[in-house]
């Protein structure tokens, strides 16, 4: 038995399963916890600087490719801050379509989290590799699952990874009946791969570790789980209308991450699929809430693991809304009128006034801001972005510095391995906050 | 031979879409899994390998001096290096850092603390590191991975076409983008994507680089036909193109 009073040093350089570039130190001297950091090391690429002086138009084809896994939620927070800025306000239509993009999105890359990223850790693997071996019903249904959302996506917008039809002003090419029909095919099928996805969940247990914290979210006086449109709340109680986020985010800069820090009426707070959760589990699908109810998860759940559990009860919530948006599309029909081409608005298609924009959006990893500045020509002048994983970097080190303490008893290897664990829980996504992770022990 | 090949997949400055791309061809994976021996792939496994690889599939661009140490001892150790996606092949958006003065843009997005984070000019991977095939394009184009990891397997050359993204739009029958008044990149842009983004009704925005031999005179004829200003072009071409000046300066 090792004494709780040891020297502990880990050092995780270049952590994996997660998407981009960070590391783990941890020092723990004579049992007293001295560095506890998840730093991100992602080479910065300056996108709030590389799109100066570009056309507003071109805005969301670049910022979407900050991060190829939430490219549509790039997509679409740029959109909104564009449209904001210039005064131009999006059909009924539009505003449904993107709703549904939204949901695909939240339901492939939590998808991909649960079973290629959390799943391995849980079943004792280093990846999804030799669960082919051991589980290949499994992986195959994960694989098939991740191809039906792109599946749709390519239907909807072009392709998943960098959508193509949404752009400010609305969508290049509206999807034919024949298109509508084609996703609901693929959707109603998905119903029985995510019935097994939640039987599967059932068995699997999630570390066990609790730290309240404050949880934000958008949130809306309607009975809809907002995603796309609301002011941002907070489980302490307060909401602020999303043009003031930076009374929010309140950003700061670190000395050991390319990724800024923030927090709010805390130290620190946490954004992503609990926080929506924790704020809003009220107003989720029928189905959404029975899944809730049958893994037990009740707001407000205030442990870090439980937002793979929280993702989980997202993907029932998405695709259930996402059908409900599509049988509305095959009893409404579609307007083909609104199909639009803006390329850098070379025409004068959308009117384009001087003004600043501000774009608040729940991605799967939590709530995104874009942020742009526009001359009377729209000419980008000013961006900030503000990215989930961003605002969840501080968080995670303040559940690192109170998980440590409680499990010194363990190995370096396993104190290690609950460490990737949390941060993984997080579903964090490095390339957009530096615009992240790697276990350093130092000396423990 | 009994062994399968031992591949790995690596990130530099990107947005791991085009790994991403890989995820997504859904069952295929297996099939192409049953093929080759994936030893490295940071952002879906934990395995690691130190010994050398069969093939490496470069994703992202060299933005900092670490990556240019770290890409260079990849090289070393590989026997075929595959550059994957337009930020390894071309630079891609990364490019447009190079459109600012370093200094400037590191201050822009990080204020005074700007010296905490390296940063070099943006290059590509063939202008760090000898590159034996291409799978270029943002995010790279399955089908088109799925033909360049076949050759390199067998061991055979792959070209990427060498002609406009407008022969394959013509064939998708898509009415021309110019005729709808916008600007479009694809008579200048490499073709290999089947003309994916005018098929949904958008431009090309030229992220597959372009064709070596572009035909300068036919695109200043548009461009005076159309009435489209010059600049708006150039600042087009330098979405995913500006690397392209480092070869000339060199």
């Amino acid at each position: 038995m090792i004494k709780v009073s040891r020297n502990i040093s880990i050092n995780v350089e270049y952590l994996t399963r997660v998407e981009g570039h960070g590391n783990i130190v941890v020092n723990v001297k004579e049992g007293k916890l001295e560095t506890c950091q998840l730093q991100i090391v992602e080479s910065p690429r300056f996108f709030e600087g590389m799109i100066k002086g570009r056309s507003i138009f071109e805005a969301q084809h670049i910022t979407c490719r900050i991060c190829g896994i939430c490219s549509c939620g790039h997509t679409l927070a740029s959109i909104q801050a564009a449209e904001d800025a210039i005064g131009f306000i999006p059909s009924k239509q539009t505003t449904e379509l993107r709703k549904f993009l939204l949901h695909m999105e939240n339901l492939d890359s939590h998808i991909l989290h649960i079973y290629l990223l959390v799943a391995p850790d849980l079943l004792g693997v280093k990846s999804f590799v030799p669960l082919i071996d051991s589980h290949n019903e499994v992986v195959r249904r994960a694989l098939r699952m991740k191809k039906v959302c792109n599946d749709v996506c390519d239907i909807l917008v072009g392709r998943h990874v960098h959508p193509i039809s949404s752009i400010v002003g609305g969508f290049t090419k509206l999807p034919k009946e024949k298109d509508l029909d084609a996703m609901l095919d693929h959707l109603y099928l998905l119903r029985k791969d995510m019935d097994k996805t939640v039987e599967l969940a059932t068995t699997l247990t999630l570390p066990h570790f609790e730290r309240d914290t404050e949880y934000v979210a958008l949130v809306s006086d309607d009975d809809e789980y907002p995603m796309l449109i609301g002011d941002i709340g907070s489980t302490d109680g307060k909401s602020v209308n999303k043009k003031d986020y930076k009374s929010v985010t309140n950003e700061f800069i670190v000395p050991h991450s390319s990724a800024k820090h923030t927090k709010w009426n805390r130290d620190s707070y946490a954004v992503g699929a609990l926080a929506r959760f924790n704020l809003n589990s009220n107003k989720l699908h029928p189905k959404a809430k029975e899944v809730a109810s049958a893994i037990g998860l009740k707001s407000k759940a205030i442990g870090p693991y439980l937002n793979t559990a929280a993702q989980l009860v997202e993907c029932v919530h998405s695709l259930e809304e996402g059908i409900r948006i599509l049988e509305g599309f095959k009893k409404n029909g579609i307007n083909y009128d609104e199909e639009v081409v803006v390329g850098l608005n070379e025409k004068g298609t959308i009117p384009v006034k001087a003004g600043n924009g501000i774009g608040a959006v729940e991605v799967p990893r939590g709530l995104l801001f874009h942020d742009y500045e526009v001359d009377d020509k729209g000419i980008i002048t000013k961006a900030n972005c503000i990215i989930p994983t961003g605002q969840n970097l501080n968080n995670i080190e303040h559940d690192m510095r109170k998980l440590v303490p409680e499990i010194l008893d363990k190995s370096d290897s396993d104190i290690t391995l609950m460490l990737e664990m949390l941060v993984r829980a997080y579903d964090p996504c490095i390339s957009c906050s530096a615009h992240f992770l790697n276990v350093k022990f130092i000396n423990r | 031979m009994s062994k399968k090949p031992k591949v790995a997949f690596f990130d530099f400055a990107c947005c791991e879409g085009c790994q991403l791309q890989v995820a997504n061809m859904g069952e295929l994976l297996l099939d192409v899994l049953g093929l080759i021996d994936v030893v490295e792939f940071r952002e879906v496994m934990s395995e690691k390998w130190d010994q050398s690889y069969d093939i490496a599939i470069i994703e992202g661009s060299i933005t900092d001096k670490h990556a240019e140490e770290r890409l260079k001892k990849i090289r070393e150790r590989s026997n075929v290096l595959i550059a994957y996606g337009s930020c390894a092949t071309i630079g891609g958006v990364n490019g447009m850092k190079n459109n600012f003065k370093l200094e400037d843009i590191r201050k822009e997005v990080y204020g005074d603390r700007f010296n905490y984070f390296d940063s070099i000019p943006t290059k590509s991977v063939p202008q760090t590191v000898k590159v034996d095939y291409i799978v270029t394009g943002c995010p790279v184009y399955i089908p088109e991975f799925v033909k360049v990891l076949k050759a390199a397997l067998a061991g055979i050359p792959y070209y990427v076409p060498d002609y406009a993204v407008c022969v394959e739009c013509k064939l998708n029958e898509n009415v021309c983008m110019y005729d709808k008044g916008v600007t479009c990149f694809g008579p200048v842009t490499r073709a290999g994507c089947n003309s994916w983004c005018i098929n949904n009704g958008n431009i090309c925005y030229g992220c597959r680089g372009m064709v070596s031999n572009p035909n300068e005179n036919g695109a200043k004829d548009v461009i005076a036909k159309y009435k489209i200003p010059m600049d708006m072009v150039v600042n087009k071409m330098n979405m995913y193109n500006k690397c392209r000046e480092n070869d000339k300066s060199e």
